[in-house]
């Protein structure tokens, strides 16, 4: 019954431009979320003495900043896919599903 | 049913009157008569709650994913009470309190699996699986293999986590309301049979969806009270801290937590890639109603999440700044007493009195539990969905016989994991969570998202590839320096690093990717043309389970 379906999904060009724009999406959050987290750890790696820089000559860091924009972020990004994929994603596949027959 | 809770009830009466008893010859606190009472509050909370879920309880969809009828929001809430573990609670407050910064970085490598799983695993796992991760990985595969090798890698992951929990549960239970540590365990491995056992997923869900809301209350409260003594100045909470500590300065910046760039890519990759492949977790998708609950479910849990770790830094300095310079808190050689890790428990009493000392003390207690419980369901539904239902009876045992099953193996896990926590009383288990992570990335995450990302994998190549990412990631953790040398005494490590994932998860990789594009059997055939409507349905949800089916 589904495979049927699944024909006639594959036949309509509004599902290949869903699945590019969300691949496209995911795809370009995923790496900002990789670089961030991966060029954190190889600061801590190679240069945590930068991160222990003051800042405004004052006791806190430049590395407390960073890790608290980091947990900020990741949370955000998380919100940037949800709002685009409830906006867009979701209406482009409800039309998707009600072209079929 | 009834009668099960009121046998439970005497039992824990039985047991606050042997803690009683016991109080003289046993070395341990004083027993904290608000936490026994806010403590038995939340159990009895539960185990109503355990009461209503039973009688819900109709299908295998009721007793594997709660009918699918939890909210983006609860289940957020219920991701987060089952990943903010009381080590991540005691453990990440404990560790900015002993050296500062560093407790940010474990932090910050525990928070950033969750939004890739929102972008690559969530919305595909919920179209696609239906009670496990199994599911999902096995979908266009074949059942026999692939299901064994997610039931070994689930039980795995599972078992270590849980002998981890147990034995920390024990001692914390100990300290905290003076129970000897064999009725502790025994006490936390009845009641996550319990829930587990008459409430399925709905009282487990339940469960950690009370422990996340308490933890988070008492977190800020403690967090705020913090602020409240510095005047809500950073500045001068860090200033003060950094003036008393013995380190000095040094609590501002990475120190000697990850020193090596391999060991701090490795650790990286476990904490990325084992969060999307802890079972637990994975099954928590199957209990919202579609893709879109799902999406929302991530978004919240990486909301509370991430909230709570900023709050365990805060913790942490505060307990830098209210502990140090207090006598009470240390013992005879001035350490603190019950060791670092009860620095949040400490501080609580020390910005709330006795009776908030109580309460974050029950929360710890109940944030075992609820941890406890999530891990025991996903291993029970590994045994009697992956294992009975689909590889010994092939899909054709009845709802009924696969819910008994499950009780089964939810009271032998429950026997197991009591045994296993006393066996460990004395032991080394630091290892035990890594490992943990380590066989989540290198044996489940890798056969998962090439099952939905990766039109040629196919069965010989998950099946072998799944099983070299497992043995490689035991076999390096017991040759690294954490078992080979800490533990069993030798001189030097034969595998040096601590952190086996960047190896295990390429080995996994590889041999999946070589022995799937060799394959030229027909099933392997059959399998990548099955690639396309699988595709499909992950994208549009169309064939999806839904909450109304039974």
């Amino acid at each position: 019954m589904s495979a049927d379906l699944y024909e006639q999904v594959k036949l309509n060009p509004k599902f290949n431009q869903l699945v590019k724009q969300r691949s496209r999406w995911a795809w370009t959050l995923s790496s900002i979320i990789l670089i961030m987290y991966f060029s954190f750890i190889l600061l801590i790696a190679f240069v945590p003495e930068w991160l222990g820089m003051p800042l405004f000559g004052g006791v806190i860091t430049i590395g407390i900043p960073i890790g608290v924009f980091i947990i900020v972020a990741a949370f955000v990004l998380t919100g940037i896919y949800v709002h685009k994929a409830n906006k867009d994603f979701d209406r482009m596949n409800q039309e998707i599903i009600r072209a079929l027959k | 049913m009834k009668k099960c809770l009121f046998l439970m009830m005497i039992f824990f009466s039985s047991v606050t009157w042997a803690a009683d008893n016991l109080m003289g010859d046993v070395e341990k606190q004083a027993l904290n008569v608000p936490a026994v009472v806010m403590f038995l509050l939340f159990v009895s909370a539960t185990l109503g709650i355990t009461y209503w879920a039973a009688k819900k309880m109709r299908s295998t969809s009721d007793y594997y994913a709660a009918g699918g009828g939890i909210t983006g929001f609860q289940n957020g809430l219920a991701i987060a009470g089952d990943y903010m573990s009381a080590a991540s609670f005691l453990g990440i407050s404990g560790l900015v309190y002993l050296s500062g910064y560093d407790g940010l970085i474990y932090s910050i490598g525990f928070l950033i699996g969750w939004p890739l799983i929102l972008f690559i695993v969530a919305e595909r796992l919920r179209n696609l699986g239906r009670y496990t991760f199994a599911d999902v990985a096995s979908y266009r595969l074949a059942q026999f293999p692939i299901r064994t090798l997610s039931a070994f890698g689930t039980l795995a992951v599972v078992a270590l986590y849980l002998i981890a929990q147990m034995v920390g549960a024990g001692k914390l239970i100990q300290l905290l309301f003076g129970l000897p540590y064999h009725y502790a365990v025994v006490m936390v491995g009845i009641l996550m049979v319990m829930y587990v056992m008459f409430g399925g997923m709905l009282a487990t869900t339940w469960v950690q969806i009370i422990k996340a809301v308490l933890l988070l209350i008492g977190a800020t409260f403690i967090a705020f009270m913090v602020l409240k003594h510095v005047n809500f100045d950073l500045n001068v909470l860090f200033e003060q801290a950094v003036a008393v500590h013995p380190k000095g300065l040094d609590i501002m910046a990475p120190g000697g937590l990850v020193s090596d760039p391999i060991s701090a890519i490795s650790l990286g990759v476990a904490l990325i890639f084992g969060t999307a492949g802890l079972p637990h977790i994975l099954m928590r998708f199957f209990t919202v109603s579609n893709a879109k609950q799902a999406r929302r479910s991530v978004f919240f849990a990486t909301g509370f999440i991430g909230y709570f770790y900023i709050l365990t830094f805060v913790i942490g300095f505060g307990a830098i700044v209210l502990l140090s310079t207090n006598p009470e808190f240390f013992d005879v050689n001035g350490l603190l007493m019950g060791g670092n890790n009860m620095a949040a428990i400490h501080l609580s009493k020390a910005v709330g009195g006795d009776f908030f000392l109580g309460f974050i003390s029950a929360v710890a207690f109940a944030t075992i539990l609820a941890v406890v419980s999530g891990l025991t369901l996903a291993g029970a539904s590994a045994i009697s969905h992956d294992l009975y239902a689909s590889v010994l009876k092939k899909g054709n045992s009845t709802a009924k016989q696969e819910i008994r099953v499950s009780k089964i193996a939810t009271v032998i896990l429950g026997a197991v994991a009591i045994y296993l926590g006393i066996l460990f009383e004395e032991q080394n288990i630091a290892f035990m969570v890594g490992l943990a992570f380590a066989i989540a990335a290198s044996a489940n995450f890798p056969t998962l998202i090439l099952s939905m990302y990766w039109k040629g994998l196919t069965t010989r190549g998950a099946f072998i590839g799944g099983f070299a990412g497992l043995l490689t990631a035991v076999g390096l953790v017991i040759i690294g320096p954490i078992v080979w040398v800490d533990i069993l005494g030798n001189e030097q490590a034969i595998f040096p690093y601590k952190y086996p994932a960047l190896f295990s998860v390429s080995i996994a990789f590889l041999s999946i990717w070589i022995f799937s594009i060799t394959d030229k059997s027909k099933r392997a055939e059959n399998e990548r043309q099955q690639f396309e409507h699988q595709f499909i349905r992950s994208q549009t949800g169309i064939g999806a389970h839904d909450a109304a089916e039974h």
